[in-house]
């Protein structure tokens, strides 16, 4: 069970023209801009769910989920998960979580992949039998056999990622935030994440909460959708009101690509 | 326990994984020993003054500090994941790990540095101990000396540790580690012994480098071994070293968890 009330998060931003003589002023006085990544952002998610969470680039979407995952502290409001707050139970509260961040990286770069689990498995202290029975389970799933013995620096972004997401499940979590987990997969991969992320969920119950940008990542797996711009919650709807919010937008109701519609509103609310 | 030893294991694997790498740095050591002795004999043989420190003991300190290299400098980039980690914002993902920041720097800092110079220390002191004579290692003083240089040489490692630990709870709060580090690189190489063993500093300033941590970093154990600080002296020098990790820790612990409330995560 997540619960999120009024959270406020801003970010200091120091900025500067181009050039050297702009560079050597701001040595001396810094001009900081205070950007407002989330304002007053409030839901609740309730256990099994699968959620997406949308908004164009630089809306709040990784924000929150670093605040959900106990990373970051908000300025204000109150946020509470599995009956404990993120940031200030960390330790307890990350055991129970699992965190996918697509464009970074969790295994060691120099070593074969199964020496990162390895490792994940003393650092999350988890028995040697549920160990073993989650890797098998994730091998034949993502089809991981053939990576677990390469060094993480020899490959693929998409071969990775399906190693950063069985790297993320290894602990049985029961909440998993993924953000942006599909980037740079081919559509097998794309595919077998999906399904399996699916199963996931079906099978053990587990809370998914996704950021993407790709709009049939949501349709394939959420009938939930957040939506959000500016650092503030625009919609939490199923996908067929996303839609009817955008044809309402323009008075047209037509059949488009999802895409579209995700565009359209991103335009019509005035959030890009 | 375990979780802290696997960091260690994990380091020795990453360490195994580059052979050609080891082997060019472990001839550089190695060469890098030679000629320093070589410098060494030059001023012993002209000097007519009496030596502060024997040359065998000078011998044996100057080995030992290549074969332990690792474990105590500040400056090579041991630990540069973790500044990397800080720099390109995967300090994330280290967050969603159940166990403390500090600690878990710590265990992986610890283990890196007895991992790599595990690797190192064996090929080493052994060429060290086959070389034809003034250039040779002597064994140890004493077994008593040993066992001193032994637990020296642990608790110097802690000491180095929690004072690296600290520079890294600053680098979350300054993000960029140059400016600490190219400061790190020059004084605490001469602050703790490596560039010039502390007994041929005239005192009252080798009287102050003791006193400071830098002093109680790898100049303890590489004199403990050969003799040059025995008895009384030694014992001393053991319970600064406690009194400074005790210290460094409870202000790196203090840094670090206010550094974690006002993280923020670069690069989005």
């Amino acid at each position: 069970m997540i619960t999120m009330e009024g959270i406020c998060k801003s970010y200091r931003i120091a900025k500067r023209n181009a050039g050297l003589a702009e560079a050597c002023k701001s040595l001396f006085h810094r001009k900081t801009e205070t950007i407002k990544a989330l304002s007053d952002i409030s839901f609740t998610i309730a256990d099994g769910e699968m959620v997406g969470y949308i908004g164009p680039n630089g809306a709040g979407k990784s924000s929150t989920i670093k605040i959900l995952s106990g990373i970051l502290t908000p300025d204000s409001g109150s946020c509470i998960v599995n009956g404990r707050i993120p940031w200030k139970d960390r330790i307890a509260h990350v055991r129970e979580i699992g965190v996918v961040f697509g464009q970074r990286s969790q295994l060691w770069w120099d070593v074969p992949v199964i020496d990162s689990f390895e490792l994940i498995k003393e650092i999350y202290s988890i028995k040697t039998h549920n160990y073993q029975h989650n890797l098998e389970e994730l091998t034949e799933l993502l089809a991981l056999k053939e990576l677990l013995k390469t060094p993480v620096r020899q490959l693929s972004l998409g071969q990775r990622m399906r190693c950063e997401i069985a790297a993320s499940l290894l602990h049985d979590p029961s909440l998993l935030f993924l953000d942006e987990p599909t980037i740079g997969l081919d559509a097998v991969s794309k595919l077998a994440v999906r399904d399996f992320i699916k199963k996931r969920n079906e099978e053990h119950g587990t809370t998914v909460i996704l950021t993407t940008h790709d709009m049939q990542d949501i349709a394939a797996l959420t009938n939930r959708v957040i939506l959000i711009g500016k650092g503030r919650l625009l919609l939490d709807g199923t996908l067929e009101s996303l839609r009817q919010q955008a044809a309402d937008l323009d008075g047209e109701d037509s059949v488009e690509e999802l895409d579209w519609i995700v565009a359209k509103l991103y335009r019509g609310l005035d959030i890009l | 326990m375990k979780k802290y030893v696997s960091f260690f294991k994990m380091r020795f694997q990453v360490g195994l994984q580059y052979r050609s790498a080891s082997i060019a740095a472990l001839t550089t050591q190695f060469l890098w020993g030679i000629m320093e002795i070589a410098a060494y004999r030059a001023i012993y043989l002209s000097s007519g003054k009496e030596p502060p420190m024997e040359f065998s003991a000078l011998v044996s300190y100057i080995w030992l500090k290549e074969a332990f290299l690792a474990m105590f400098n500040t400056w090579i980039a041991t630990d540069g994941d973790i500044f990397s980690v800080i720099m390109n914002g995967d300090v994330a993902y280290e967050l969603c790990r159940p166990i403390s920041l500090y600690r878990m720097w710590f265990a992986k800092s610890v283990g890196g540095r007895c991992a790599t110079a595990a690797l190192k220390c064996v090929p080493i002191i052994s060429v060290a101990a086959l070389l034809p004579r003034p250039y040779r290692i002597s064994a140890p003083e004493s077994i008593t000396a040993f066992c001193f240089f032994l637990l020296t040489l642990f608790l110097g490692l802690l000491v180095t540790v929690s004072f690296c630990m600290l520079v890294y709870a600053i680098t979350l709060f300054t993000i960029s580690p140059q400016g600490l580090r190219a400061l790190l690189t020059g004084a605490v190489e001469f602050l703790s012994g490596a560039i010039i063993p502390f007994p041929f500093i005239p005192q009252p300033v080798r009287g102050v480098l003791e006193m400071l941590p830098f002093g109680s970093m790898q100049n303890v154990a590489l004199r403990v071994y050969s003799g040059s600080l025995a008895g009384g002296e030694a014992l001393r020098a053991v319970w600064l070293q406690i009194f400074w990790i005790a210290a460094l820790v409870l202000v790196g612990r203090a840094v670090c968890r206010r550094a974690e409330q006002r993280m923020v995560v670069q690069g989005g």
